[in-house]
C-alpha cells in the first residue's frame, strides 16, 4: 500500500492535535515511567511545578524554550570547563527545495544558544548550502533535523515553525541571508 | 442516503491510509504519559538488580544548555548509545561530572536516578507525537 506524503502529514497533524488536548503535566507517580513504589519519588521535582512557570506552548514540554532563555526565565549554564568556547551565531539560511510547502528558514541563533557548532557540524550537516540530503523522510526517521526535533526539540507536527517563509512573497535568494564576513 | 455500511466501506477503501498512521501514533501515547524527551536507561540497570534510570531532559535543560552534556561531557545524542557505567560515573565521567554531591546529588542516592518501573526498555519517551519510524 502506497501512502501519499500529504496523507501522512494529515495523519501526523491529527495525532498531534489529539495529543495537544491532553494538556498539563502528569505527576511523576502517574507518568507510566516512574515507579510509584519508589520511596524517593517524593524528593524529585514535579514537571508541572517547574514548567508551569515558563512561557507556555501547546506541544512538547508545553514550554517555549527559546523565549524562556531569551527573556531570562531560565539561565541554563553554558559550560562546566572554563576553557570551553561559547559561540552564538546570528545567521539565517533559507532552504527552497521544499516542494509546495513554504520555504524553510533555519535560524542559527536559537540553535547556537543551546548547542555547540560541533553538535551538528560536520557530524549531521556539512557547512555548505544545498549539500545535505535533508528530506522529511530522513527527518521523520530521526536523522538530520529529526535527531532533535521530534525527540527533544519541538515536534514534527509544527510544520510552520520551520516552513515559515511563504513562497509567494519571498523575492530574495535561498541560502545564507544577509551580509556575512 | 448512503447506508452506514457504505460509509464504512468508503472509509476502509479511501480513508484508512489517512487514519491508520494517526491512530497508531495515538495508540503509542496511551498508557505512558512521560514528559517530552524523558529517557529510559536500562541497558545494565535491571541486570544488576536496580530500577531503570529515568533521565528527564526538561529538568536538566532548565539548568544546563544542551552543549554541556552533548559536547563537554560527550553524551551521544541517541538514547542507549552511551556506554555509561557506575564505575565511570564515580570517576567523574558522564553523569558523574555533576552528580558528585557538589553540583548535584551523589551516587549514594541510588533511588533518585534509578526511579523507573521494572521492565522498561531503553529509549526516549513522551516524544511520539509524530509516531514516525524514528530511531529515537
Amino acid at each position: 500500500m502506497k501512502i501519499k506524503p500529504r496523507y501522512l502529514v494529515c495523519a501526523l497533524i491529527v495525532s498531534g492535535a489529539i495529543q495537544a488536548q491532553v494538556a498539563g503535566w502528569k505527576s511523576l507517580g502517574e507518568d507510566g515511567l516512574h515507579d510509584p513504589e519508589n520511596p524517593a519519588i517524593e524528593l524529585l521535582q514535579q514537571p508541572g511545578e517547574a514548567l508551569s512557570q515558563l512561557p507556555p506552548d501547546t506541544v512538547g514540554n508545553k514550554v517555549l524554550w527559546n523565549i524562556a532563555i531569551r527573556e531570562q526565565y531560565i539561565q541554563p549554564r553554558t559550560n562546566i570547563y572554563p576553557e570551553t568556547m561559547i559561540e552564538v551565531i546570528d545567521m539565517d539560511i533559507i532552504m527552497d527545495k521544499t516542494g509546495e510547502m513554504p520555504l524553510v528558514l533555519f535560524p542559527h541563533r536559537p540553535h547556537t544558544e543551546w548547542l555547540d557548532c560541533s553538535n551538528c557540524h560536520d557530524k549531521i550537516f556539512i557547512k555548505k548550502v544545498d549539500a545535505n540530503p535533508i528530506s522529511m523522510f530522513t527527518i521523520l526517521s530521526g536523522e538530520h533535523c529529526g535527531q532533535c526535533h521530534g525527540a527533544v526539540a519541538f515536534p514534527l507536527t509544527e510544520c510552520n515553525r520551520c516552513h515559515s517563509v511563504p513562497r509567494s512573497t519571498f523575492t530574495g535568494e535561498s541560502g545564507v541571508q544577509g551580509k556575512q564576513d | 442516503m448512503r447506508s452506514l455500511i457504505e460509509i464504512l466501506k468508503h472509509i476502509g477503501r479511501h480513508r484508512l491510509p489517512i487514519l491508520l498512521p494517526g491512530l497508531m501514533a495515538t495508540g503509542l501515547s496511551t498508557g505512558v504519559s512521560a514528559e517530552y524527551a524523558d529517557v529510559v536507561l536500562n541497558r545494565l540497570s535491571e541486570q544488576n538488580d536496580v530500577r531503570p534510570v529515568i533521565f528527564p531532559h526538561w529538568f536538566h535543560r532548565i539548568r544546563f544548555r544542551c552543549k554541556v552534556c552533548h559536547d563537554e561531557l560527550g553524551f551521544e545524542m541517541r538514547a542507549g548509545a552511551n556506554d555509561i557505567t557506575m564505575g565511570k560515573i564515580i570517576d567523574g565521567k558522564y553523569c558523574g561530572l555533576c552528580h558528585n554531591n557538589e553540583i548535584a546529588w551523589g551516587v549514594d542516592n541510588c533511588n533518585l536516578c534509578h526511579s523507573g518501573k521494572p521492565g522498561l526498555k531503553t529509549g526516549i519517551r513522551g516524544s511520539n507525537q509524530t509516531g514516525g519510524p524514528g530511531r529515537w
